[in-house]
């Protein structure tokens, strides 16, 4: 056997390099946030969060071990069958789970508490690549788009009931893996346009400013192009349904739970109810504004030791970091993701299989949703929306969830020769 | 087909992150707002408030010093009594004002302390001391408040209270914040920044709660409180406690000063009241019934009160004649009673004879001469060059404008000049006869008694005067005190203008004084008696001893006590005799005035 026949050396390595930063950093984070001057504990104490994250971490090693040892046809062989599995499971949840929060969305087990919502991310991304595996699923014709759409919608609608909206907004992520494999663009331009066009809407205060400059663009576009008549009802009808769509989007917005409507204005002016609604990103901002070029120092941030940020060891444990390592250590985390999603683009694009691409923009899609929606809420760039920061967060559902995501790729990776063979 | 579009997920990577760190940049390094939100938030500003100085009288015995005195604080949430009724008993507290407290103290926080039983004085603590310990949640802030262990001088010492918002407002450092104790009145207001020290503060780092967390950067930003300096007055102990005494039960003024540096020996404004009553406690409730006292014990005569200077301003009169060389000491003049009345006395009387029996008709004519030196042909003209020749002069001796004394709130007095008569009567409308009440110094006169201490001053100094003045030293240090006390002013009078004045003085009181004479003690003096329109003539009288090396000047002011020969002579006689001695010889001249029925 040659040296680079090794399974070891097909492993790929730098990911898990970038991965296993990710989750010191985050751990160290955890302490941090937890950590009380006066009563000092040590980071392995386990009755502090440090100490159960360091628990949380161990087993998840254990996890990765086992993913790494397991057969690799197994997860291709068992994706519809664990989909299954998570789609009772999601269905019982609200009837069986334990209510936190108005949400019943967690299982208790014992001292532990697992969201199954977070597991059903794999499954799902495991049963569309399963899906999508063959060569014909071709996702320009409206049969296939629709089937891809229903394998995702199922489990949102089931987590709606729950509801967890943050949750079962990530699972809106699978668009991205959509438009690698083969989604028209078309698609994306309009929701870009429909994104920006409520950004506005919400933003200003007199639609007018909307509704003139896209009057005044469908106008020149009519005259600019050939002046069918087809194509002038087809421009024109459009600048009116965005025109509409702004003056309605008002509307539509006061009719939401008035817990939404505020995340959302807060969002445009944080200072309308700086302690109300607006404490959360207020204060969010606040610790990471602090921390300012290099930071307070490590344990040395005050916003968060002193409870000011809510919930900083979960959804908002950026703020430990933005607070003591300041734009530099935000650099460095933000730089880690970067790398390790383009590392992972990377590895997706050199699959052999189209199951395994598939799933690895599952991953990719799913860690760029919650990464990007998270730093940016605790910024104030998106509304509060309670979903964790990837291998930073506390927690084990969290931390567990995407272990196995990852690694169910990493594997997938390191047998992509015997994949390609198997196929053939 | 779709190989390329990796590229393009690559590329939405890269903006998120790039997006991200910018934002990131603009509020951790652009935008420095938020550390100074976050210090705000977990900061706490803890004040560490400085001992105020200490106020002494000129031999360095204690006029003011600090009492402590205890608050007693509550934190509601570690707050646990079992048995009220035993705690109430312990702590002299009723229940209705416990619970009524406890639920403010709970409604204002939870978890900060708020005062449960406001200035326990030092005894009563001793008596709660020991049970503190019994009871969670309970401890003991230490303030205190001013103590004047002999009661007295308090409209010259001033008092102590919270800052009101018109002060508040004048702060333009923002030394002061809300509650902060201020000086209102007298010293303690005048010298504020001298006695106030400086504030210290103490950086605590808070959770969101409020919770105390520990010091902020280990108190590298701590600054300590500087003590406040002590103040030593002018003021004699001794003599000041004396003439409180004799002003008791009367309404005036007795203001003694030191002629060689203007130092105020004595400043007692009658009816007194007791400063302990406005420290402490009880402040707000003792001032609402001072203020309320229609014997005005808060109104400071000595400095606020205005009078007709009436006779002693016939000796202002006199130098500026004799400066002018409209008087001699030759010139006589009838004493014609059709011009204004008169007692009786030998007609006509020189300078040193007029000074000597006040004669206002002397006055009245040379006055006239004074006025009208027909430097204009018009009568009118020349009435109002003379008047503001002459207004110029008396301002000179510390008249028609504020003193400077080291106290707010000081009255200016009036001397009257051309302009006020212009407004009465009109331009050019007015003559002589208009304003000859001037000359004996009734009419539009007005003085203060400080400024007829300080005339008094004026004529043992021959011409010259220290503005009156209450500080002495600041902290040990005589040089400390502002410059405008070691400021000599010059009246404007020859000196040599002054002896025969000084030996008419001398004299007067064999003729209008009689009870202020010591047995060896040469005293030279004047009465006044200021007529009242509404009542009784107020009894006036200045002074100083001894004649030849004057160590002190002295007016009295006794409100509705008839003429100056009575109550103002005997009591600044007393005075006199009380700094000079150091006791008094004279029982029966004090028990006159002490029981203060001044019928004679």
């Amino acid at each position: 056997m040659r040296q680079d026949d090794l399974y070891i050396n097909k492993i790929d390595w730098l990911s898990i390099l970038l991965y296993g930063a990710l989750v010191m950093i985050g751990w160290f984070n955890i302490y941090a946030a937890v950590y009380d001057e006066q009563a000092a504990k040590s980071i392995f104490d386990f009755s502090i969060n440090s100490g159960k994250q360091l628990v949380w971490i161990g087993t998840a090693v254990l996890l990765i071990t086992v993913i790494m040892v397991a057969d690799y046809r197994l997860f291709d062989n068992l994706s519809l069958i664990l989909y299954g599995v998570f789609l009772v499971i999601l269905l019982l949840t609200p009837f069986i789970g334990k209510e936190i929060n108005g949400q019943r969305a967690w299982f208790e087990i014992g001292p532990f508490r697992l969201q199954p919502g977070e597991f059903a991310k794999f499954a799902t991304a495991l049963a569309l690549a399963k899906f999508i595996e063959k060569p014909s699923f071709d996702l320009s014709q409206p049969k296939f788009q629709f089937q891809a759409l229903l394998v995702i919608m199922i489990p949102v609608s089931l987590i709606m009931l729950q509801p967890d909206t943050g949750t079962a907004m990530v699972y809106f992520s699978f668009f991205i893996m959509l438009y690698r494999e083969g989604m028209p663009q078309k698609y994306y331009i309009t929701a870009l346009v429909f994104i920006a066009i409520s950004l506005l809407s919400l933003a200003v205060d007199n639609n007018l400013y909307i509704a003139l400059p896209v009057a005044g663009l469908t106008l020149a576009l009519i005259l600019m192009g050939k002046k069918n008549w087809q194509r002038i009802v087809t421009l024109g009808l459009i600048g009116i349904a965005i025109i509409a769509y702004s003056y309605s989007l008002d509307l539509v917005v006061s009719k939401l739970p008035q817990h939404q409507q505020n995340r959302i204005m807060v969002l445009f002016n944080p200072d309308i109810d700086p302690l109300g609604v607006g404490w959360n990103v207020t204060q969010s901002k606040i610790a990471i504004g602090s921390g300012g070029f290099l930071g307070k120092g490590y344990l040395e941030g005050t916003q968060t030791k002193f409870d000011f940020v809510p919930e900083q060891h979960t959804d908002f444990i950026f703020c430990t970091l933005g607070e003591e390592f300041g734009w530099i250590g935000s650099l460095v985390v933000v730089v880690l993701f970067v790398a390790l999603l383009v590392r992972l683009v990377f590895l997706a694009e050199r699959q052999k299989t189209r199951f395994s691409r598939v799933y690895g923009y599952c991953v990719i899609s799913i860690l760029l949703f919650h990464f990007m929606i998270n730093i940016s809420m605790t910024i104030g760039l998106f509304p509060v929306v309670g979903i964790p920061l990837p291998f930073f967060s506390y927690g084990g559902s969290s931390l567990w969830s995407f272990t196995i995501l990852l690694f169910i790729f990493i594997k997938l990776d390191s047998h992509r020769i015997q994949l390609l063979g198997r196929m053939n | 087909m779709n190989e390329n579009r990796h590229s393009v997920i690559i590329i939405v990577i890269i903006i998120v992150g790039v997006i991200l760190l910018s934002k990131l940049f603009m509020i951790q390094v652009v935008d420095d707002s938020f550390l100074r939100r976050a210090e705000r938030n977990a900061v706490q500003r803890i004040v560490d408030y400085p001992y105020r100085g200490l106020i002494s009288d000129r031999n360095e015995e204690l006029l003011v010093y600090n009492n402590p005195v205890f608050d007693l604080m509550v934190i509601p949430q570690e707050f646990n009594i079992e048995d009220t009724a035993k705690f109430c008993d312990i702590f002299q507290i009723e229940k209705e004002k416990l619970i009524e407290r406890y639920t403010a103290a709970k409604k204002y926080s939870w978890v900060k302390p708020s005062p449960l039983i406001k200035q326990i004085s030092t005894t009563d603590f001793a008596k709660i001391q020991d049970y503190l310990i019994d009871y969670a949640g309970l401890f003991v802030m230490t303030r205190s408040v001013r103590a004047y262990p002999d009661s007295i001088a308090g409209s010259a010492l001033g008092y102590i209270a919270e800052i009101i918002p018109r002060q508040l407002e004048r702060d333009t450092i923002n030394y002061y914040i809300q509650g902060d104790y201020i000086g209102h009145s007298g010293l303690e207001s005048y010298y504020e920044k001298t006695l106030r020290g400086k504030k210290g503060a103490k950086y605590k780092m808070v959770n969101v709660r409020g919770v105390d967390k520990g010091s902020f950067k280990n108190g590298a930003l701590d600054t300590a409180s500087v003590e406040g300096m002590n103040l030593q007055t002018t003021i004699d102990l001794q003599l000041q406690k004396y003439g409180e005494k004799l002003m008791k039960g009367k309404r005036g003024s007795v203001v003694a000063i030191e002629p060689k540096t203007g130092e105020i020996l004595s400043m007692v404004s009658a009816p007194v009241y007791d400063p302990n009553l406005l420290a402490g406690a009880a402040y707000s409730k003792n001032y609402n019934v001072l203020l309320s006292d229609t014997t005005k014990p808060l109104f400071i005569r000595p400095i606020q009160a205005k009078y007709p200077p009436g006779s002693i301003f016939k000796v202002v009169q006199s130098l500026i004649g004799l400066q002018w060389g409209v008087l001699t000491p030759k010139t006589t003049y009838a004493c014609n009673k059709a011009l204004v009345a008169c007692h009786n006395h030998p007609s006509p009387v020189n300078l040193f004879g007029a000074i000597r029996n006040s004669c206002n008709p002397y006055y009245y004519q040379a006055f006239r001469q004074m006025i009208n030196q027909e430097v204009s042909s018009n009568t009118y003209k020349d009435t109002q060059i003379g008047l503001d020749k002459w207004h110029e002069a008396v301002e000179k001796f510390g008249l028609g404008n504020k003193l400077g004394v080291d106290l707010p709130y000081e009255n200016s007095g009036s001397v009257p000049s051309s302009s006020l008569y212009d407004r009465i009567y009109g331009k050019a409308r007015w003559k002589y006869s208009t304003i000859y009440s001037l000359s004996i110094g009734q009419g539009e006169m007005e003085v203060t008694p400080i400024q007829m201490a300080n005339l008094a001053a004026i004529f043992a100094n021959k011409g010259y005067y220290y503005t009156p003045h209450l500080i002495k030293a600041i902290n040990g240090d005589p040089d400390n005190i502002p410059e405008e006390y070691t400021t000599k002013h010059d009246v404007g009078v020859a000196a040599h203008h002054f002896d025969m004045v000084q030996d008419a003085m001398a004299e007067a009181l064999y003729g209008t004084a009689m009870r202020a004479i010591i047995k060896d003690i040469a005293i030279a003096g004047k009465t006044g008696t200021a007529q009242n329109p509404q009542g009784e003539d107020h009894s006036v009288f200045i002074a100083f001893a001894p004649k030849e090396d004057p160590k002190i000047a002295i007016a009295v002011y006794v409100e509705n006590a008839g003429w100056g020969g009575r109550a103002a002579a005997s009591t600044a006689s007393l005075m006199i005799e009380k700094y000079l001695r150091g006791h008094i010889e004279r029982p029966a001249l004090e028990e006159y005035v002490l029981v203060g029925d001044f019928a004679d």
